[in-house]
Parts: C-alpha cells; structure tokens; sequence
C-alpha cells in the first residue's frame, strides 16, 4: 500500500482536520497491522512535538492505536469516525 | 502477566497462513514492548530457508479454495517482512532447533539471516521462562 504524505494546510482543508498535523498517512485499505507499523514508522521519523495523522479503514487500529500510543507513551489526541475509515492524531511526547 | 512478559513462540507448521499468523502476533508482542523469542521446528525451519523463504508455502488443508483466496485478496506483506519488521522494532530472536537442523541435514548458512543462531531445546527454555504458544 502507498503512503501519501501531504503538507498540513492540505490535509487540514481536505478532511476538516481540528488540528494542524506535520505529517499525514493515508493507510487506509491496509490491513492489520499495517497501519500501526505505518504509525511506529512516522513516529521513529519525527521530532518530538510533531503531529502525526494516521487514516485506517483498518478495525484493529481503532483499538490497537489508542493501545500503542498508550504503551510507548506518546499522547492521543483525537480519533475521529469519518465514513469508512477513522482519523487518529497523534504527538509525539519523547 | 506483566505486559513486558516474555513471548515466546514456537513454530512448527510451513504454511504461510500458520506463519503469518505468527508473524503478526510477534510483531505486536514486539511493538508493545514485550521480548519475544521465536523457535523454528520441522516445516516452519524449512520455510525459512534462505533458498525458499521467499516462496510459496500454501496453506493448511482447513483454508480450502475459499480460505486461500481470501488470504490473497487481503494483500498482506509476506510473513517473512512481518518478522523482520518485529526485530527491526523490538527485543526479537529467531533460533532454529538443532533437532530440526540435523533432520534437514543444513547448517546456518542455509538459513535466512533473520535466523539469529541455531539452539537445542533446553537454550530455548532458559530463555521461554514463561508459557510457550505452538503454532
């Protein structure tokens, strides 16, 4: 599956996103846990602070991101149900 | 059971249903924090064979025709990217059981890299100190 990153003023006019994120992966179609990895990935990539946004049609990431994030103790910020698929934000705390 | 409890997982079967099965499970012990130690007995060693690990192993009898189909339409990565991605991300070992090893009549060499050394049964429980899942 292809990963499309696009800059944060797009992603923020193209899903109605609440919140300005620095990177955006649209992994939606991928199955467990493909989105999840595609997440650990960006995370590794990124600063400290940066906004990572993650889009899954995916139902094992509606738990298993919220359990990641959790256990590498980044911080959730929002998930929002869209149509057919679920938008996570995420910072990255350390 | 501490969430950093070691997993500890022995492969048995050589069909890529069974081993993705078991790919997926390691990689999210791995990703979740847990060490996990992965032992490779009979058909699981053979497939991963350097020379075939790459091919296709089929599937076990229950899948059928629709089963297999249905594992094809998925499109998951192949197993083996699973099991690299897990030791990539977390505390994860792969040893072959010598037993086997003798069977086949190959050394280390034969194996994919990803195998991290060849181990007798008691090495393998010295280090699987809690329960053992068998796949």
């Amino acid at each position: 599956m292809q990963e499309i990153e696009t800059v944060a003023r797009q992603e923020q006019i193209l899903h109605g996103a609440t919140v300005d994120v620095t990177r955006s992966i649209d992994a939606r179609g991928m199955p467990c846990p493909g989105p999840l990895m595609s997440l650990i990935g960006a995370i590794r990539e990124s600063q400290v602070g940066d906004l990572i946004e993650v889009l899954s049609s995916d139902e094992g990431s509606r738990s298993d991101i919220p359990a990641w994030v959790q256990k590498a103790r980044h911080e959730l910020i929002e998930v929002v149900p869209e149509d057919g698929y679920a938008r996570f934000v995420i910072r990255k705390a350390r | 059971m501490s969430a950093d409890e070691r997993f500890s997982l022995v492969l048995f079967s050589g069909t890529d249903d069974k081993l993705q099965a078991a790919a997926t499970l390691a990689v999210g012990a791995a990703v979740m924090g847990r060490p996990v130690e992965i032992f490779l007995q009979y058909w699981a060693l053979d497939a991963f064979r350097a020379d075939r690990i790459e091919a296709d192993h089929g599937v076990a009898p229950e899948a059928g025709d629709e089963g297999r189909m249905s594992m094809r339409a998925q499109g998951k990565p192949p197993w083996i990217e699973l099991v690299r991605q897990a030791k990539d991300l977390g505390d994860v070992h792969v040893h072959a059981c010598a037993d086997s090893m003798e069977m086949f009549g190959i050394d280390q060499d034969d194996l994919d890299p990803v195998v991290d050394g060849v181990w007798g049964v008691a090495s393998f429980f010295a280090e699987a100190d809690g329960p053992v899942t068998f796949i």
